[in-house]
């Protein structure tokens, strides 16, 4: 099962090396880690997807927080989260298929950041599964490259409101 | 932990301008130290000058190994934080072993090493390593501090993650620019440790859930780890033993947390533990670990560890709960508070047929040795030194059977008295071991049950015994080989022998070249009035006893196998 983890750790030389560390040496699978500053200069927050069963993902849980550095780990899962990647993609798109690719854009609500004269450079943003999905639309026009951010999540505030609407991003958690 | 409940740092002075090497040495006496272990280099020299005339005794081992090891049995035995000092590059890099050592076995070690100078970092300078790379897989913590200002603040948050917790080595790495900058300071900087904390209580529902499933269990163990000795826990868990009327075993760390020589003591458990106290697990209906943490050597086949027991975990340290092995009854927390609890919550109970029943296998599968053999039984030089030094003696070891043969052999009765590497199981531990322990406890007789090989990665250390002048007692069980590797190579690998043994030196000769007392053993018949000369020696001593080449540790559960599923247990019933 994915977990979402978010650490808030000291913003210091040394701790997403202490963190990288960790996972490597108690074999822990990293599926993304994202590090960025928050609010708070001192801090900074590391999103990290980790995929394993209960046992697994509470000891990677535990042995995160049992890092000096390391201020706050949290679970996000089971709860109602809005969860995010960025992507950017470069996608073929000769003069006659560029109408097309537009429009398949524009579906997915993505952003022309550069043109040239065979590519097209995206920005997309959204739930992962979102981000998956363009991607497989793009390939038969062929995709030159592709950079992703990994997931940023942050836990929705109003929980029990969310609950009780029962919306449908509540309950996918997205 | 808050900041108004953690010890400030130290009472406010007159600011004065202070290098930071001056620095470094008044925060570490404000620390409490007046015994420190390193190696001197070109990037300590500003810190060793500063040594020069300081109040702290200084012991400089042969090698930073050594030096680390020291400070980590010097910790072990006093129950002080250990200090060692080592310079860049070699130096820092020496102490690798002896850190992961310390953690391995949840140590306080605070370790201080030299760095080259900020601008150089990064730039492969002369005995430059990333040692806060290096060393971060082995530590509690580490750091560098580039900063004069934060140097007393980093020392102090240094010996306080060391020594609190679950303790543990914290490295702090210093480059020679701020060792020698001056810095205006009042000595009074707080801690700033925002991700640390320290739980210390256990939760009361969780102790009375415990207290409960105690009251009410048939046939229960306490499963007793190294955790209960740095905790200071001894009297807590005997208290609670004796109240609640409980066997007890103990991990090889955990080892003089439970006086032997009582009826409710199981001795070791595990690999090489006893017969009795593997079965006791085995049947048992409530297991209570306490400062243990499953370690692959205690459970056998992680699968069919005590496969009909309700689980009592009591450990400081959260990531230990539920990592191995699934716990019913989880308790974070200090031993000694929450033993101390335990002690008064339960309530006594007879348990006539379990104890009955242990008395069976204790009886049955009791440790034995062929007393009527014609060559000296290594066990036999064990016993006898637990004979003549009346259970009393500090005990450090190698690692191998020379280790296993002191745990099955030697009675311990009180914590700290056995100083031995656990987890990591660092052949060489033993010499520098005992030479740490002794400088911790000048009273005490301190005695290093070694293996040959072991003894042969660490034996300048005997140099550094010499110099201080600690009468530490070597006892070398000599088989000439990797006792442990051939033990295996015989029962696993067709007793093919490979590379598992080595020609050896005269020991006795080495020893009196390195200006301590030799002897060889070599008759049966002369092993006792040998230990009696050795333990009256106030020189330091190495006493060669060459052993029964092939005797095998017994009883053994096989890698992978159930802790009940112990081979050579008919070797113990023939020599009843």
């Amino acid at each position: 099962m994915k977990h979402i983890i978010s650490a808030l750790v000291e913003n210091k030389p040394g701790v997403l090396a202490h963190v990288a560390g960790m996972f490597a040496a108690r074999a822990f699978n990293i599926d993304s880690l994202v590090v960025g500053r928050t609010e708070d200069p001192a801090l900074s927050r590391m999103t990290i997807v980790v995929v394993g069963d209960d046992r697994v993902v509470e000891q990677v849980r535990k042995q995160l927080a049992r890092i000096v550095p390391v201020v706050k780990v949290q679970d996000f899962v089971g709860q109602p989260v809005v969860a995010r990647d960025l992507m950017l993609i470069a996608i073929s798109a000769p003069p006659d298929k560029r109408p097309e690719v537009l429009s398949l854009i524009e579906m997915f609500k993505g952003k022309v950041v550069d043109i040239g004269q065979k590519f097209v450079m995206v920005e997309v943003s959204g739930p992962e599964e979102k981000i998956e999905a363009f991607i497989n639309v793009c390939k038969p026009y062929g995709i030159k490259s592709v950079a992703r951010t990994g997931t940023i999540a942050m836990p929705r505030h109003a929980k029990a409101d969310v609950r009780a609407v029962q919306t449908p991003e509540a309950q996918t958690g997205q | 932990m808050k900041s108004k409940s953690r010890p400030s740092g130290g009472p406010t002075r007159k600011p004065t301008i202070k290098t930071g090497a001056q620095i470094i040495v008044d925060t570490l006496i404000e620390q409490g130290v007046d015994t420190m272990f390193g190696y001197t280099g070109g990037v300590v020299l500003p810190l060793f000058d500063r040594l020069y005339d300081a109040p702290i005794r200084f012991v400089v081992p042969r090698h930073e190994q050594g030096g680390c090891h020291m400070a980590d049995a010097y910790a072990r035995a006093s129950g002080k934080v250990g200090v060692v000092v080592a310079t860049s590059g070699p130096g820092a890099c020496n102490l690798v072993t002896g850190l992961a050592t310390a953690m391995m076995d949840s140590v306080p070690v605070v370790a201080l090493t030299g760095q080259v100078r900020t601008e150089l970092i990064g730039n492969d300078a002369f005995q430059e390593a990333d040692t806060t790379g290096i060393t971060r897989p082995v530590t509690k913590y580490n750091c560098i501090v580039k900063d004069v200002k934060d140097l007393a603040r980093t020392i102090r948050e240094a010996f306080y993650i060391a020594s609190t917790g679950r303790p543990g080595p914290v490295l702090v790495d210093i480059p020679v620019d701020v060792a020698v900058t001056k810095c205006n300071t009042d000595g009074s900087t707080e801690m700033k440790l925002p991700g640390y904390r320290v739980r210390a209580k256990g939760h009361a529902k969780q102790i009375s859930t415990a207290a409960k499933a105690i009251n009410e269990s048939k046939q229960p163990v306490l499963y007793v780890g190294g955790g209960v000795i740095s905790a200071n826990a001894g009297e807590q868990l005997r208290t609670l033993a004796e109240k609640a009327h409980l066997p007890v075993t103990t991990t090889l760390l955990g080892l003089g947390s439970y006086d032997q020589r009582k009826p409710e003591s199981l001795d070791m458990l595990g690999m090489h533990g006893a017969a009795y106290a593997n079965y006791a697990v085995q049947h048992c209906d409530l297991l209570i670990a306490v400062g243990a943490r499953f370690d692959d050597r205690v459970t056998g086949k992680v699968e069919t560890f005590a496969p009909n027991a309700k689980i009592i975990h009591i450990d400081v340290d959260p990531a230990s709960i539920s990592k191995n092995v699934h716990v019913d009854i989880p308790v974070v927390g200090d031993a000694k508070v929450i033993l101390g609890e335990l002690a008064k919550a339960v309530e006594h109970r007879e348990r006539k047929r379990w104890f009955t029943k242990i008395a069976e296998w204790k009886k049955k599968f009791a440790f034995r040795y062929d007393q009527n053999a014609s060559t000296i039984k290594p066990q036999y030089v064990v016993e006898e030194l637990c004979r003549q030094t009346k259970s009393e003696a500090i005990i450090t070891t190698g690692v191998g059977q020379n280790q296993m043969w002191a745990a099955q052999f030697y009675k311990f009765i009180k914590p700290r008295q056995l100083i031995s590497s656990g987890g990591l199981g660092t052949m060489g531990y033993g010499l520098p071991a005992a030479v740490g322990a002794q400088v911790a406890k000048p009273d005490a007789t301190v005695i290093d049950i070694d293996g040959d090989h072991s003894f042969n990665m660490t034996m300048t250390e005997l140099a550094t015994a010499v110099e201080h002048h600690l009468p530490i007692k070597v006892c070398i069980l000599n088989n000439g080989y990797m006792g442990m590797v051939r033990q295996w190579q015989e029962l696993f690998y067709g007793k093919r022998y490979s590379k598992s043994y080595l020609s050896n030196p005269d020991y006795a000769v080495v020893a009196r070249a390195l200006g301590a007392v030799g002897m060889t053993v070599e008759k049966k018949a002369d092993v006792p009035k040998a230990i009696r000369k050795m333990l009256k020696e106030t020189q330091p001593c190495v006493a060669d006893f060459r052993v029964e080449r092939e005797e095998n540790v017994w009883p053994m559960v096989p890698a992978g196998k159930s802790l009940d599923e112990m081979s050579g247990l008919d070797i113990l019933e023939r020599l009843i």
